[in-house]
């Protein structure tokens, strides 16, 4: 059997390579407006967090609400890092690399932490711990003070008065409420494709390994895949794990994106993880590049409605609920194929 | 503030959460769906109590039907419109649904009530009793009272008539209730109509208590409230009743003397450790899973 160039997997790395070439020639010829240019990485960071959550929903077949929680930990470890590093490290892309690796890898570590737990409950319980922890993880990172001085770190839950911090070399780098201002801007549109695709690229070949093959047998049946062998609470954790870390590296990005890193209910809340779980919803579960897709318009969708100021967000949410019903409804799916049957291939339905 | 008075504190915000808490079990329980938009059913009908009320000057009773009403008649459109055409295909289609419900509310009653925090004044006539040096608030009583009279009369709803046990018989097994000559689609929407309604008169009592009123005053409580529900064991009414009445308490303990802040956070952790250790909720049903 020949090897067909343009598969979906394929077709996946052209579209982010073509969309950056795209975007690239209209930044030279200054064809973007600030509030493109200012989107350009939110967008490589949804797009980031729509794929790994889809390592869970869509591959594993689990429902997840906590998501945004591990951006949390991974934007706030990556920041920190970069924060107390500083000029040490002057080469902006090694510091931001570690930043990334570090808050992959702690994000990764909370994914165990929270999987070991979790992933013994089912369904809607599943869903509504995973959205506990993620609460949780804000909670926290709200109250933590973290300063360094000349005797090295200082960690508080109260305020910085009682971080005891030697005056003359204080400073403090997480301050509660106020979360860590001061992270070196690293993240540029460039940074944040190339981990859009190294995020592509460990995932799909995850989905086609012999692993994603156990983990996707294990969201179809899941008694039948124990009784052929495959270790589910190993594969489950393990795949908790991959896409906590990747939505770990989202949150680097995101936060060496802002001046100002603070764990808002708007950006690390529930809302945000259900956001992402829309996006991946919508994309389509376990198409990855549906993802991409939808994570993209979806974030632009509410900026190119901009020009209708107050009624955007309810034009939004009525296209989400249309869009819902037009995709999934039995009669919505029936008109479709009677009418537009010939745009795609029939699909012959298994019981 | 004594512990006694924290706990009465408690167990008023936790009969709130209670009620709101029955109308999420009860529709999980029938369409086995996460109602998002529940919470944002609370905000309508605070919102419809508030400009009867307070804008209009009717008579609280008055206004509190006119509220329930509304809430009743949205509900059932939601339910219809937004979430029937998706009820048998997927789960997971009806939640982002009910996710797109949930902004909808929100931002028509931005568009009509502007995002500025409304004073809600209380709807409770009385001031209230003082007993041993304990003030006690008519809120918290009329909340208390409330919560009670609702749980009875839902469970002998559910027990003693005709559409109660079509209810229960559609969670149990739909299909075989509809082979029974049981509307499947007329009971779920009334099963939303009840739960709305709960949802009216929550919202009308939690502004009371806390009178900050805004277009997303309903989200955290649903989410709580949802909370609660899963403390309680998801489809049980009485597991709603007690999940609660637990939450409140733990919130208004852990704000008095742990953290203000970390309260949230403690709820959370309580509920993480009653699943694991009960992986249903306190009074769920262990669902043996068919090979």
């Amino acid at each position: 059997m020949a090897k067909k160039f343009l598969t979906k997997d394929n077709s996946s790395y052209i579209i982010v390579i073509l969309v950056y070439l795209i975007v690239e020639l209209l930044l030279k010829t200054g064809h973007v407006s600030s509030l493109m240019k200012g989107l350009l990485v939110p967008l490589c960071v949804y797009v980031i967090l729509a794929v790994s959550l889809n390592i869970t929903v869509g591959i594993l077949g689990e429902l997840s609400l906590g998501h945004a929680g591990f951006m949390c930990v991974g934007a706030f470890t990556g920041a920190f890092f970069s924060r107390y590093v500083g000029d040490a490290i002057a080469f902006g892309y090694l510091r931001f690399a570690i930043a990334v690796i570090l808050g992959a890898l702690v994000a990764a570590i909370f994914g165990i932490i929270i999987g070991i737990p979790v992933l013994r409950l089912k369904g809607d319980y599943l869903a509504i711990v995973t959205l506990a922890f993620g609460e949780i993880i804000k909670n926290v990172v709200n109250v933590l003070y973290v300063g360094k001085d000349i005797n090295g770190l200082h960690i508080s839950m109260k305020d910085t008065a009682s971080l005891n911090l030697d005056a003359a070399s204080s400073d403090i780098i997480i301050k509660g409420a106020q979360g860590i201002t001061g992270t070196p801007k690293d993240s540029t549109f460039t940074i944040g494709i190339l981990l859009v695709l190294i995020t592509l690229f460990v995932t799909l070949n995850l989905i086609h390994s012999r692993t994603g093959r156990a983990i996707m047998a294990i969201r179809d049946n899941r008694i039948a895949a124990e009784s052929i062998g495959i270790n589910i609470t190993k594969y489950k954790l393990l795949t908790f794990t991959i896409s906590a870390a990747f939505a770990g590296v989202a949150g680097v990005l995101y936060a060496h994106n802002l001046a100002s890193l603070t764990a808002l209910p708007k950006n690390f809340g529930y809302n945000m993880s259900i956001m992402i779980l829309v996006f991946v919803v919508l994309g389509g579960m376990g198409n990855i590049r549906g993802s991409i897709i939808s994570a993209v318009i979806l974030t632009l969708l509410p900026e190119l409605l901009r020009g209708l100021n107050d009624y955007r967000m309810l034009i939004y949410s009525i296209v989400l609920i249309v869009v819902m019903i037009f995709s999934w409804s039995p009669s919505a799916k029936a008109f479709r194929e009677r009418y537009f049957g010939f745009l795609g291939k029939k699909k012959k339905e298994v019981s | 503030m004594s512990l006694i008075s924290y706990l009465i504190n408690g167990l008023s915000l936790g009969a709130v959460y209670a009620i709101i808490a029955l109308g999420y079990t009860m529709v999980y329980g029938i369409a086995k769906m996460l109602n998002f938009a529940h919470g944002d059913v609370i905000m309508v009908g605070a919102y419809v109590a508030f400009t009867t009320v307070s804008g209009m000057g009717m008579n609280p009773v008055l206004g509190i039907l006119i509220s329930v009403v509304v809430c009743t008649v949205t509900g059932v459109l939601i339910e219809t419109i937004a979430y029937r055409p998706l009820l048998e295909v997927s789960k997971l289609a009806v939640l982002i649904t009910a996710i797109g419900v949930s902004y909808f509310l929100q931002n028509v009653a931005l568009l009509i009530f502007g995002a500025d925090t409304k004073s809600f004044s209380s709807v409770i006539p009385f001031k209230g009793i003082t007993v041993s040096g304990i003030n006690i608030s008519g809120e918290t009583i009329v909340t208390i009272l409330a919560c009670i009279i609702i749980v009875v009369v839902l469970s002998l709803f559910i027990k003693y008539t005709k559409p109660g046990k079509a209810m229960l018989a559609v969670s149990e097994d739909a299909g075989a209730a509809q082979l029974m000559g049981i509307s499947t689609n007329g009971t779920i929407a009334l099963t939303f109509a009840i739960g709305s309604a709960l949802a009216a008169i929550a919202g009308v009592l939690l502004c009371s208590a806390y009178p900050a009123l805004t277009p997303y005053t309903g989200s955290m409580p649903g989410i709580k409230a949802f909370v609660a529900a899963v403390f309680g064991g998801i489809g049980s009414i009485p597991g709603a009743f007690i999940g609660g009445l637990l939450l409140g308490i733990i919130e208004i303990l852990g704000k008095a003397y742990v953290s203000s802040q970390m309260a949230d956070a403690i709820v959370f952790a309580v509920l993480i450790v009653v699943l694991l250790v009960r992986p249903t909720g306190l009074l769920g049903k262990e669902i043996q899973e068919k090979v």
